[in-house]
């Protein structure tokens, strides 16, 4: 084995472990923001990246049956509307729901575990329980190679942009605009966020709507690298709470950093075992230091 | 007869019995041997119902892992049940005799060493409590000493769920990965298979089971339970009146474990089979259902709960399929919306005060002349807000309930 070899292996192991790591802080986002920032147990998180997934699915089959002209094209815009359909539906189920029960923390898990179990009906009675996958542009298909023997697949890029994009545009939100502010106050004490003119109650509803939206856009993102089943949303949940409670539930730089350490663990001791080993071992370390530092990699500095 | 009436109204075994006299009497009476295993089977779902209880409503710690605890116990018995099954010369057309099937097939030429205990029965009995209980107190000890509670727990209990299921997959020599452990037969030469067996392990199972009810009611009415529903209330003023609240947790976790691990070896000794479909994150989250609906402050409440759900589960997925997930998922949006309380907070609620004053009643349309301390007490039953203690009763927790049945007593006395 030349060096150059050697080389190439080191760039592919550690492009996968990038490309895991966009996934990963994709799943994380949203739920960093309604689990994080709101404190609500979102079990349907899952089903809402499912529903961004299946949208672009519909994007896809449209445009191929009925507009040939948008097939590579159709893409960015079903990215867009499965952002606002998850976020439509996110509205609709705080409205319905959790705005009851923000006082229960643990009634709002058994509710919207509920709701998952009622979705993944609906996907396998009206979408059907075979597990689908759209017809990606070309664009998307293939790989990039710089150089003999280095493959990087194009898809993994996309994603990792696509993460960078949502990210930044989730931390500017966060950050510098009015909702970010409203959230932030609500978040820090919400009785004084309510007094001085801060109307609690709408924020919450955007803020569970926008992070549901992120959901969608995660899951519109992964039919790029895996099909869409029923239940494919019930697989990433468990990762998806350990990537934010990890993090430290209220920094979404902490998310950032944990999606990059869990990945990158993973990554690597997928290269010396089994896949389910990697993920016990992965798993099992995270669990222990959350066992030994509850309040996660970069606790907040609020007082509760 | 007075006695024993008045004994079982002040310790509140009334639904005890009434749930002893169902199970032991009705259920042996009314259903074949099939039906009856099957209510066998769904009981030890009762076990882990009356274990989380324990440790979510009355110590406010909600587990989404009890699946573990139910299959480490399973997977105990079911470890003995295996070696049992697959002696020398049963298995003698394999490579390596005397090793379970599954192991032969996965390349392994020997016992592994965790396996050896199972050999005995005492130590595989053994392991049934103590292995989820250590589990439980490893997990929890270290969360809960550093206050990790509520919401963090729960991720943590279901993270547990996914690892345990993965590695048991994932380990097909050791565990019998997907299959589970299959193919039991004896237990020290019992045939566990027969009508018999069944009927006797329905008894063993319904007798365990209303024991664990009693430990567990005990404990509710001891200062310990006093103390899990003060926590779950004012943790702080608990810690502040000088009580170690993270053992307090700890303990009501460990003993839902332990629950849960009898639970399940009495589901393998039913079922003849242990998989890892009893352990994962969906299993697990459905028995936290079965004591939601039932009540989650009720031990009676929750088997009815955990017999409901089973009974529902099995119609509606034999004859529409379709339709019982929708049915679940509205289960668990109507038990938090509307009924945080199960079936238990119903009855108490609605069906106890219409029939107390349905009770009272006819009682005074009915009534022959017989003073004027049984109208009296009859009148309290009927307004329900009279504190007094009627004629030949003692309650010990004064409560309008317990007045108007007193009231009854009195009448028929």
């Amino acid at each position: 084995m030349s060096v150059s070899e050697m080389l190439n292996i080191g760039m592919m192991q550690g492009f996968a472990g990038l490309s895991l790591f966009a996934v990963l802080l994709l799943m994380g986002l949203g739920l960093a923001i309604i689990f994080g920032q709101m404190g609500v147990i979102n079990m349907a998180h899952g089903e809402f990246m499912t529903i961004g997934a299946y949208t672009i699915f519909l994007f896809s089959t449209v445009s191929e049956n009925y507009f040939p002209k948008f097939v590579q094209s159709y893409f960015i815009f079903a990215i867009v509307a499965a952002f606002f359909i998850a976020f439509a539906l996110g509205w609709f189920i705080e409205w319905a729901l959790i705005r009851h029960l923000y006082k229960r923390p643990l009634d709002t898990l058994l509710a919207t575990w509920g709701v998952s179990l009622g979705m993944q009906q609906c996907f396998r009675t009206f979408i059907g329980p075979k597990e689908v996958s759209p017809t990606l542009p070309d664009w998307l298909m293939g790989s990039w190679s710089p150089h003999e023997g280095l493959d990087i697949p194009i898809n993994g890029m996309f994603v990792m942009v696509l993460t960078l994009v949502v990210t930044g545009g989730v931390l500017i939100a966060l950050y510098k605009s009015r909702w970010g502010l409203r959230v932030r106050a609500t978040v820090a004490n919400r009785t004084m966020a309510n007094s001085i003119g801060i109307n609690t109650k709408k924020t919450d509803r955007l803020t569970y709507a926008i992070g549901c939206g992120i959901a969608g856009i995660a899951g519109a993102a992964f039919t790029t690298i895996g099909s869409t089943g029923p239940t494919s949303g019930s697989l990433y949940i468990v990762d998806a709470f350990l990537v934010v409670t990890f993090g430290g539930a209220a920094s979404l730089l902490g998310t950032v950093a944990s999606a990059f350490g869990i990945a990158q663990m993973q990554s690597i001791s997928e290269f010396f075992m089994t896949g389910s080993m990697a993920k016990v071992l992965t798993l099992l370390t995270i669990v222990i230091i959350l066992m030994m530092r509850p309040q996660g990699l970069f606790a907040s500095k609020i007082r509760r | 007869m007075q006695k024993i009436k008045t004994w079982i109204d002040q310790r509140g075994l009334n639904g005890f019995i009434i749930l002893a006299i169902l199970l032991a009497v009705v259920f042996p009476l009314a259903m074949d041997i099939f039906r009856l295993n099957l209510v066998g089977k769904y009981l030890t779902y009762g076990f882990v119902a009356i274990g989380l209880v324990m440790c979510w409503g009355y110590g406010g710690v909600l587990s989404l892992g009890q699946g573990v605890f139910f299959g480490l116990g399973g997977y105990a018995m079911a470890m003995f049940m295996k070696l049992e099954a697959s002696d020398p010369i049963t298995t003698k057309i394999q490579s390596t005799p005397g090793i379970p099937d599954f192991m032969d097939w996965n390349q392994i030429t020997a016992l592994p060493m965790f396996w050896k205990p199972f050999q005995h029965l005492p130590l595989a009995l053994l392991a049934v409590i103590v292995v989820p209980t250590l589990l439980a107190f490893i997990i929890s000890f270290a969360m809960f000493k550093r206050r990790v509670g509520g919401v963090y727990f729960a991720i943590i209990t279901q993270a547990v769920a996914l690892i345990v299921t993965v590695l048991i997959i994932g380990q097909q020599g050791y565990t019998g990965g997907v299959n589970g452990i299959t193919d039991l037969k004896t237990m020290l030469g019992w045939d566990t298979r027969t009508n018999s067996a069944k009927y006797i392990l329905y008894f063993v199972t319904v007798g365990l089971l209303l024991g664990s009810i009693y430990l567990c009611h005990w404990i509710q009415k001891s200062k310990l339970g006093t103390l899990l529903l003060a926590m779950r209330d004012k943790e702080d003023r608990v810690r502040f009146s000088g009580y170690d609240v993270a053992m307090f947790k700890v303990f009501a976790f460990c003993l839902a474990a332990m629950l849960a691990g009898i639970g399940g070896a009495m589901f393998t000794l039913q079922v003849g089979f242990m998989s890892a479909s009893f352990v994962g994150i969906v299993p697990s989250i459905e028995m936290v259902i079965f004591a939601a609906v039932g009540g989650r402050m009720s031990l009676v409440g929750a088997v009815y709960g955990t017999l409901l759900v089973n009974f529902g589960k099995t119609y509606f997925s034999e004859s529409f399929p379709d339709l019982w997930l929708f049915l679940m998922a509205g289960l668990f949006i109507g038990v938090v919306m509307a009924f945080p309380d199960g079936l238990a907070g119903v009855y108490t609620s609605h069906v106890k005060p219409w029939f107390i004053k349905r009770m009272a009643s006819v009682g005074k349309t009915g009534s022959k002349p017989g003073g004027t301390a049984k109208a009296a007490a009859s009148d309290a039953a009927a307004e329900m807000t009279v504190l007094e203690t009627p004629p030949g009763t003692t309650p010990r927790n004064v409560m309008p309930i317990n007045t108007g049945l007193g009231g009854i007593q009195g009448q028929s006395a």
